[in-house]
């Protein structure tokens, strides 16, 4: 029952495979995977949109939309039909292309953004033998290809011939390449202690149990650590708040996109998402032991199911953190990267090798969690030095 | 400690979250069309004519004297008087309105005509959901309308009511008074006129 249920999408694609002649199995199998993740992550991505404004509009003590539902009866939905008319706003609104735009680069922009970022899903493991390609350096693939994701922001800004953009762009790219090094380093760790960069045996690492608790890399000092530099830096990839620089709406307008509209925004509205959906995959498969379930006694929920809660339950963390921070400015920001993380990232490296080669249970907990400790409160005292942090005091005014 | 702030600022987020599924007071917003805020008592949107009873054409107090169409700074009212006369609530006989209109799109809800009314006739209505699909005829409001009860008036517009029925009350006491002065001094005259009265004195005529 529980391995049927499990299973369920493994054994389907396999049912529908054995239809298809021999020699053309491979393919039919890649086909389907392709599709399901293109249906399943955009229409994730349409669902989260609602539950982010509707979780902002709480937050705010607002309602949030909760209008639209099922059309021509009173059913409502709690306005969950909302992305329905959102989508074909996008999809029927004028596509304006600037006349001093460089045409063909703004209109690969979009389009350079979102194949990256649908490759970094081929290697993300969403269940029990539901990754797509089983690729033996898959952690290195994902990285490899997220980075390319900054030279479609900087097409886009740089083609559109527009100041914001272009400001925009540059943000970003300073950004995404001052947050990649921490991003890495703190995943450096967990190659490290469990000695693959296969992303199915990262999985198999931490699925143990002691005392009925998983051997997630997060319960462990050095793994709480790199988790938490690891959230911050894929906050700053996928450009959220307080990170949100690139778009920053008070200052340049939408930033890199300023000059697009319709369906090109909107392929980069999903490509920005898709792009924060797939890095949370990986923290998720890094340090929160992907597809496996916390404690022993729920293994019997199916795999699946789990990695999609701790998606969404990550998701809401980022709506929240959304919801509360005002946006950075541009030395605070480079300051916490180059000044803070990348340090903290060096050191957690080194905490990582000394949990790695320590033996004994107890004396590994006491070193490292006191080195963890140690290095934060350092650093932290560090960045926080020179600034004058208390109430504002003006010159001219009052 | 760094982050000691974050997180402060993050338990203030959460309860705003949770609080806001809980607490009714902490949503301000009035969902409107099934949710409304009642009228405050002196809105203004649109104007309408006052009728008296229940009969719209017999109980209109309008008694088309063109003041308000001359004084509309939009000129959105058009009136057209009628030949016939028919009495109002004093007795008198008047002139009435054939054509009252008003033209929506025109009129700026100044509520001068209000001001200028010597009848209590024209009021401003409070009701705001104005708006139609026929934008030349469902614009143009006439006489059947504008028409609305007494009775409506006091209910949106109580205070306001109140005044303008006690000055009616008064007009008709007044006019009640003189009319009944009037037939005393007549009934005095005939019984005078009666009575072998003593020829020092004649009958005034009235």
């Amino acid at each position: 029952m529980f391995n049927t249920l499990d299973q369920i999408f493994v054994n389907a694609l396999h049912w529908l495979v054995s239809f298809v002649p021999e020699p053309w199995r491979p393919l039919a199998s890649s086909m389907l995977c392709i599709s399901f993740i293109l249906m399943v992550f955009p229409a994730f991505f349409s669902i989260i949109t609602i539950f982010e404004r509707k979780g902002i509009g709480r937050i705010q003590n607002r309602y949030g939309p909760n209008r639209v539902g099922i059309p021509f009866t009173k059913i409502r939905l709690c306005g969950f039909g909302q992305f329905v008319p959102d989508g074909l706003k996008m999809l029927t609104k004028e596509d304006i292309v600037p006349r001093a735009a460089d045409k063909l680069i703004h209109f690969l922009a979009p389009v350079v953004m979102l194949i990256p970022v649908l490759l970094a899903y081929a290697v993300l493991p969403f269940g029990r033998n539901m990754t797509m390609t089983d690729y033996d350096a898959g952690l290195l693939f994902f990285f490899a290809i997220g980075g390319a994701v900054e030279i479609a922001v900087f097409m886009a800004g740089w083609s559109s011939r527009n100041k914001y953009s272009l400001l925009g762009a540059m943000r970003a790219i300073a950004q995404m390449i001052s947050y990649e090094i921490p991003l890495i380093l703190s995943a450096v760790t967990v190659v490290m202690v469990v000695g693959s960069l296969k992303l199915e045996d990262i999985i198999a690492a931490q699925n143990q149990y002691t005392y009925g608790i998983a051997h997630w890399h997060v319960f462990t000092p050095w793994g709480l650590l790199g988790f938490v530099l690891y959230f911050i830096a894929s906050l700053a990839e996928s450009n959220r708040t307080p990170f949100d620089l690139p778009e920053a709406e008070s200052e340049i307008i939408a930033g890199y996109f300023t000059e697009y509209s319709g369906f090109k925004f909107a392929l980069f509205f999903l490509g920005e998402y898709l792009g924060m959906f797939a890095i949370s995959g990986l923290g998720i498969t890094l340090f929160l032991g992907g597809w496996t379930s916390p404690v022993s006694f729920l293994t019997w929920i199916p795999s699946y199911i789990w990695f999609f809660s701790k998606l969404i339950t990550l998701i809401f963390v980022f709506i929240w953190i959304r919801a509360t921070l005002p946006r950075l400015r541009m030395d605070q920001l480079m300051n916490f990267a180059w000044k803070f993380m990348l340090p903290l990232a060096l050191i957690n490296i080194l905490i990582a090798g000394i949990w790695h080669f320590m033996n004994v249970e107890w004396q590994r907990w006491i070193v490292c969690s006191t080195l963890v400790l140690a290095a934060y409160v350092w650093l932290g005292r560090g960045l926080m030095h020179q600034q004058k942090l208390g109430k504002r005091t003006y010159r001219y005014a009052e | 400690m760094l982050g000691e702030q974050i997180i402060k600022g993050m338990a203030v987020t959460a309860r705003n979250f949770f609080e806001s599924y809980v607490s009714k007071d902490r949503l301000t917003t009035v969902q409107y069309p099934e949710e409304r805020l009642p009228q405050k008592g002196n809105t203004r949107q649109f104007p309408f004519l006052v009728y008296d009873g229940d009969d719209a054409e017999k109980g209109l107090r309008c008694v088309a004297c063109q003041i308000c169409e001359k004084e509309c700074p939009p000129k959105c009212i058009y009136i057209v008087k009628s030949k016939d006369k028919k009495p109002d609530y004093k007795g008198q006989m008047q002139v009435y309105p054939v054509r009252f209109d008003i033209d929506l799109s025109v009129c700026m809800s100044c509520s001068i005509c209000v001001e200028v009314c010597p009848f209590e006739s024209i009021k401003m209505n409070t009701e705001f959901e104005l708006s139609t699909a026929d934008r030349f005829g469902g614009l143009l409001f006439g006489k059947d309308k504008l028409a609305k009860s007494n009775s409506y008036y006091q209910k949106v517009h109580p205070k306001d009511a109140a005044e303008s029925d006690a000055v009616i009350a008064a007009e008709k006491a007044k006019a009640e008074a003189k009319a009944k002065a009037a037939a005393e001094a007549k009934a005095k005259a005939a019984a005078a006129a009666v009575s072998p009265a003593p020829p020092v004195t004649p009958a005034q005529p009235l």
